[in-house]
């Protein structure tokens, strides 16, 4: 029960720093106690194990499925999983709702007699943090982008009000579980003898997106900054995504998890087909306009031979094609001729 | 079965934060509204025919991003001193304010056609009510299915936005304008159009509302198109109109928010 008693004033502290260091002795303490501490909440464990495969060595990936989010799915649909070290275990995104969180917690504890010591949130979107609320417990610190607790502010109001129509889920404000760590530009946790490096990333995917490098198996974990298979779905900047997509591939991994497609891809090779599908539409956004078509004409025809590539092509990609077409309309016009000054030459 | 109490405690806890009505609203397509409220508060009793030959009006069925809903109204025949359309306006039957903009026309705008991109909060009727130069009010209508377009987070306070904010542009279909006769133009505005819906959950403080309230566009000193603008018009607003310049001229708009900030722009038009 005492998981669910509102924590959310605590929020308000503008110290996490102390709040971490109040937390250590905690964390040491869970650490002692190890695995039988949930003997003390018996009750969670009769939530079924969430089905996970081992993708490297303490790597564990549970596959989310290509489904547009309902309430006969709860939007329970994306990629999760966790990394184990010595000492402790990372999550990474807690699913679309309590209940699969509580099942990813489930499936922890049939694979590890590790404590949870943190939480990472990849972004903001309800598939991967409506499960927060399951981890909430002493020792367990949430680690997300700086810009993830505004974004769950902002959002939160609106997805509390979708979230019985359009997942089947009852919501409230405790839900939204706010980073106690925030990731500005690098970190890196230790799990014991495994260190994570974290990276925030500029707006691409949305504008809190945040990627886990696990140093020992060289597994890249990109969240939906990386779709496989389920269309890309643009909260963000098309053009900030593009790139990022450029300069990820400086990281060498052996394999990468995306956020939704399978539980492990080919690095940086994975990137390819969203790279196409990204790349085609900003071209053909740009030329639309350049053509001076019009919002509607470029949501009917753009971008239609992409179609048999991707499942959820319908439920997104005209969507894609609004979202792109507005941020492409203040784009920095491309380089004019220097028409004021034909004499002078580039150097 | 763990789940239940978990449900049920969720269930006490659960606060409507938004202040909205949860989720989307009646399934059909629902006229009553209309008919018990709005369409006397905004024309009292006057006699508004669904004649099919004035304008039409085109949206999606189903909207993509409830945000950035696309609407096009198109007017049956050209502004001539004749016959021409005065007025449209559009409702939005299950808006928060379902006042969503309205737009005055002249002969110097050629043809009374407007396009523009509207927030939509629920399932619900679009209006346009044309008034003619007769005095007569005429309305066509689309159903949209959409929800929570108005309380929908905003992604406008990234720097790039924040730098363009109050800057105007225009854009012409053609490289040069024909003289005579009635050209497409589309005038853009970067601004967030913050509704006031939206609302940041740690501070439990609503962004104000901040929106543009009148676009005032004109070539050589003649109006062309006057809007009145409310929440409903998407952040970034964007207008595509027509207007006939009869020779080289400027076009010039002003625009105001409801907070009293004000822009203009020009833009030169030689044939």
């Amino acid at each position: 029960m005492r998981d669910l008693a509102p924590e959310a004033p605590s929020r308000s502290s503008p110290m996490p720093s102390l709040a971490k260091s109040l937390l250590s002795p905690l964390k040491a303490l869970s650490l002692l106690i190890g695995g039988f501490c949930h003997l003390g909440f018996s009750s969670e464990t009769l939530a079924e194990a969430l089905p996970i495969k081992a993708v490297a060595e303490g790597v564990y990936v549970h596959q989310g499925s290509h489904l547009f989010p309902n309430p006969q799915n709860h939007g329970e649909i994306a990629n999760i999983g966790f990394i184990v070290g010595n000492h402790c275990v990372a999550i990474i995104d807690t699913g679309g709702s309590q209940e699969e969180g509580q099942r990813l917690k489930a499936a922890v504890k049939a694979t590890t007699q590790m404590p949870i010591c943190y939480v990472i949130n990849t972004h903001v979107h309800p598939d991967h943090i409506y499960g927060n609320r399951a981890f909430k417990a002493p020792g367990v610190q949430f680690v997300g982008h700086y810009r993830l607790a505004h974004a769950m502010a902002m959002r939160a109001p609106y997805y509390l009000s979708q979230a019985k129509d359009q997942l089947g889920l009852t919501l409230s404000a405790e839900d939204f579980v706010p980073p106690d760590i925030e990731v500005h530009d690098t970190l890196d946790l230790d799990l014991g003898g495994r260190t994570l490096h974290l990276m925030a990333h500029p707006r691409a995917h949305t504008d809190n997106d945040l990627s886990i490098f696990d140093a020992t198996s060289e597994t890249l974990w990109l969240g939906d900054l990386l779709f496989m298979g389920h269309l890309p779905v643009i909260d963000g900047s098309l053009l900030g995504w593009l790139k990022t997509i450029d300069q990820l591939p400086s990281i060498t991994a052996k394999r990468v998890i995306p956020g939704h497609g399978p539980i492990t891809a080919l690095w940086p090779l994975a990137l390819a087909g969203e790279k196409r599908y990204l790349e085609s539409l900003a071209h053909d956004i740009r030329a639309a306009q350049k053509a001076n078509k019009t919002i509607e004409q470029a949501m009917n025809e753009i971008g239609l031979e992409h179609r048999a590539d991707w499942q959820l092509f319908d439920d997104f990609h005209r969507r894609n094609i609004a979202s792109g077409f507005a941020e492409l309309e203040w784009e920095d016009p491309s380089p004019e001729p220097p028409l004021k000054n034909p004499g002078r030459s580039n150097p | 079965m763990k789940t239940v109490m978990i449900r049920i405690l969720l269930t006490f806890t659960f606060l409507n934060l938004s202040g909205l009505p949860l989720g989307a609203q009646a399934e059909g397509e629902d006229e009553s509204q209309w008919t018990s409220q709005l369409k006397n508060q905004f024309f009292g009793d006057r006699p508004i025919s669904e004649d099919h030959e004035t304008i039409e009006i085109t949206a999606p069925y189903r909207a993509e991003d409830p945000a950035l809903v696309p609407i096009q109204i198109t007017s049956k025949f050209p502004q001539t001193g004749a016959q021409f359309i005065k007025k449209i306006t559009v409702i939005i039957d299950h808006n928060p304010t379902p006042f969503s903009a309205s737009f005055e026309f002249t002969q110097e705008s050629g043809k009374a056609d407007i396009a523009t991109r509207m927030r939509v909060n629920a399932y619900t009727y679009i209006r346009a009510i044309a008034e003619t130069n007769d005095g007569k009010l005429h309305m066509a209508k689309a159903f949209v299915k959409a929800s929570g377009g108005c309380s929908a987070p905003i992604g406008t306070d990234s720097e790039d936005a924040k730098a363009r904010f109050g800057k105007m542009k225009f854009k012409f279909d053609q490289d040069k304008p024909t003289l005579g006769s009635a050209n497409p133009v589309q005038l853009l505005i970067s601004h967030p159009n913050i509704t006031g819906m939206q609302m940041d959950q740690i501070t439990r403080m609503i962004q104000p509302a901040h929106y543009v309230t009148d676009v005032n566009v004109s070539f050589d000193g003649k109006p062309v198109l006057t809007v009145k603008g409310d929440i409903a018009l998407s952040t970034d607003p964007n207008f595509r109109f027509y207007f006939a310049p009869q020779k080289a001229g400027e076009l010039h708009v002003d625009i105001k928010d409801n907070l009293g900030q004000q822009f203009s722009a020009n833009q030169s038009v030689n044939p």
